[in-house]
């Protein structure tokens, strides 16, 4: 980060990957080659990127740290940076500020199983902890992706399902919520599939993402299968604008999503006032 | 240090100020007053009533510019200026409250972790010239969290009303300084009548109320919606109260597109506001006036209290009491609060 906060470094787009039609990867370079390269982050913090003339928005941090060679972001189109952000090809400049927030305990997951549900765009956060994990699988026990989405073409990071299911070290499920021909996966919603699953909650820790709805519900399903509220994280979303602590838009009580989260344990929301 | 300004001289003072630093006074405009940019010849209105604006653009403007860009088309080869804010400030004839209010600011704007460098800079540029209050309002509670009516917390230099003029008295250096002009003279025993004075204010204020037990009380009623939803039935989520609060400091940060320029500005914001929390989703954490109307006086007595070391996110001005269309007292609110009883 700069010494101003608000001040964001200029990047290049280097890539853009179609997910689905309203989902695009983008990979992007901070132009600045000492800044790229002392460029580091924790898995699950968040940037700020911007399109001048037309804003500012966060966005997860999805790449992993462990792959250095640019930073991934994926964008939902919904508003008007999305929008714009959706348009741009490789080359396009962009802003950056980044990183922010805090991050998925790394250190303290160590040896621990670990179950990972994901929702639609919730996929971004989980891919980063994910592909980390993946390239320190040593570090952790046995690892769980459940990852649905509504239909077989809103799933993100089809690129590399293929590789996330074959491998023989991770349990990856996919679901999709009605039947679709051809679909060779479980179909379900996502906390019946997580059921069905039934993980075992010893030694392990459940981290999912989603939209709001998908959340509350996998909670409860965590929950009947005995997990602690101390072995369940989440990350949150709210509308963020400065992402560090002072323009004062997305709090929950005394806590601020933008320095205190986006990764809250579901015992640390229990202490939040209920305004998720 | 202590002094005596004669009521002419202190119009001079803002006059010779002008020349070197942007001044701003209380002006009367249109059947009210507020602050605005004093040049020579404007007439200051300082004892008629408290500006219902307070003094916070002083510090923290209404808009801002953070960053200049310019661009070829807006993705291509953007280069980007800060645009911090240049130049020395005066603030003239604010209440205490208002120069006050802006000590809330503090401990959000720097941290450890982070500085916003335009409110410092314009914290630090500009000298606040406040008035000791010989007349509180009705609507005035600045006795009851923790400031008083010659409060020089936040002032540079405390100016009280006596006879043709105005007893002096620096609070910090930059005041000291102020002090220095040849348009002030020796106080004499001035002091003890500026003294008498504003012993008697505070007088008149009557008892404080206790706010010790707001923030615990406050957070029990959280998830009470019914008690949030008569408090705020009144509410047209105007955000009056907020524009016109010392103390609110939230703001939102937007691109003014001008073709192949652009200039990324802060502007106030406001928690009563629908679109305050929308989430792109279309969710939203605070769908009624009462979930923001609770948050708004949450934030005030009790989550900025909690943070802080007990310090209350209010100078107890009775802007947003005075200002409301809709007479929300936000003393009420937090008194019906303190005072529930399961
Ligand atoms: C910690 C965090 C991580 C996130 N990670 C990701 C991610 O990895 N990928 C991703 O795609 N998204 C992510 N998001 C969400 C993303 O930040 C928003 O979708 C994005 O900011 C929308 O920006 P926009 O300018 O396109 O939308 P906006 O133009 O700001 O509008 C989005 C929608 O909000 C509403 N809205 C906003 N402002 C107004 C207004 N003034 N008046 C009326 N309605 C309004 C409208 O419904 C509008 O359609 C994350 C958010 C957070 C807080
Ligand atoms: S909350 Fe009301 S009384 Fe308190 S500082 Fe703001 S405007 Fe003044
Ligand atoms: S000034 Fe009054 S009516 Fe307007 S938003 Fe504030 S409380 Fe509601
Ligand atoms: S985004 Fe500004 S305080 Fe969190």
């Amino acid at each position: 980060m700069n010494a101003n906060p608000y001040l964001p470094d200029m990047a290049t787009i280097v890539e853009v990957i179609q997910e689905t039609h309203n989902i695009k990867t983008f990979r992007i370079v901070i132009n600045n080659e000492e800044r790229m390269a002392a460029f580091t982050f924790r898995p699950g913090q968040v940037g700020q990127l911007s399109v001048f003339g037309v804003g500012e928005s966060t966005f997860v941090i999805n790449s992993s740290p462990t792959r250095k060679d640019y930073l991934q972001f994926s964008v939902m189109r919904v508003g008007e940076v999305t929008t714009r952000l959706h348009q741009l090809q490789p080359g396009d400049q962009i802003g950056v500020r980044a990183p922010l927030g805090n991050s998925f305990p790394v250190e303290d997951l160590k040896g621990k199983n670990i179950v990972f549900v994901g929702g639609g765009i919730g996929m971004a956060p989980l891919r980063t902890l994910f592909t980390y994990m993946l390239d320190n699988r040593k570090d952790y026990g046995d690892i769980t992706l459940l990852y649905g989405a509504r239909s077989p073409a809103d799933l993100t990071y089809k690129a590399e399902l293929p590789e996330w299911t074959e491998r023989k070290d991770v349990n990856t499920v996919l679901t999709i919520d009605n039947p679709f021909d051809g679909w060779e996966h479980k179909v379900g919603l996502i906390p019946n599939v997580l059921l069905e699953i039934n993980p075992s909650p010893k030694n392990t820790v459940a981290i999912t993402c989603g939209p709001p709805i998908m959340i509350k519900f996998t909670l409860q399903a965590l929950k009947k299968l005995g997990f602690e509220d101390e072995n369940i994280l989440t990350t949150l979303e709210k509308r963020m604008k400065c992402g560090v602590g002072i323009c004062g838009r997305c709090n929950i009580g005394t806590k601020y999503v933008c320095m205190d989260g986006p990764v809250f344990t579901y015992a640390q929301l229990k202490e939040l006032p209920s305004e998720l | 240090m202590e002094r005596f300004i004669t009521k002419e001289n202190l119009i001079r003072l803002a006059e010779e100020l002008s020349a070197t630093c942007r001044v701003l006074a209380p002006v009367a405009s249109c059947g009210t007053v507020t602050f605005r940019r004093f040049l020579p010849g404007m007439v200051l209105d300082l004892h008629s009533r408290m500006a219902a604006v307070s003094p916070k653009a002083a510090t923290f403007p209404q808009t801002e510019t953070l960053l200049t860009v310019k661009r070829e088309i807006p993705e291509k080869k953007p280069e980007i200026t800060e645009t911090l804010p240049e130049g020395k400030s005066v603030v003239i004839g604010c209440r205490p409250c208002g120069a006050r209010g802006k000590l809330i600011f503090n401990p959000v704007y720097e941290t450890d972790k982070t500085k916003d460098p335009y409110y410092i800079q314009r914290r630090d540029n500009t000298v606040f010239i406040s008035l000791a209050c010989d007349r509180p309002e009705t609507t005035c509670f600045c006795h009851s969290v923790g400031s008083g009516p010659a409060d020089p917390d936040g002032s540079d230099v405390l100016l009280t009303l006596v006879g043709e003029g105005y007893v002096a008295r620096s609070v910090t250096p930059a005041g000291e300084d102020v002090l220095k002009s040849a348009l002030f003279t020796d106080a004499g025993d001035k002091g003890k009548e500026a003294d008498a004075k504003n012993a008697k204010a505070r007088e008149m204020m009557g008892e404080a109320h206790d706010y010790v037990s707001a923030p615990a009380k406050l957070l029990a009623r959280f998830d009470d919606m019914d008690f949030w939803a008569a408090q705020s039935a009144k509410c047209i989520s105007c955000g009056a109260c907020t524009y016109m609060c010392p103390t609110c400091y939230c703001f939102n940060i937007t691109d003014d597109d001008l073709g192949l320029e652009s200039r990324r500005i802060r502007t106030w914001d406001n928690c009563m506001s629908h679109t305050f929390t929308l989430e792109g989703s279309g969710h939203n954490p605070r769908p009624t006036k009462a979930h923001r109307l609770k948050n708004r006086v949450g934030h005030k007595f009790s989550y900025y209290p909690d943070l802080h070391g007990g310090v209350m996110a209010c100078c107890g001005c009775g802007r947003c009491i005075k200002q409301c269309p809709a007479g929300i007292d936000i003393r009420q609110i937090v008194k019906a609060a303190q005072e529930y009883s399961e």
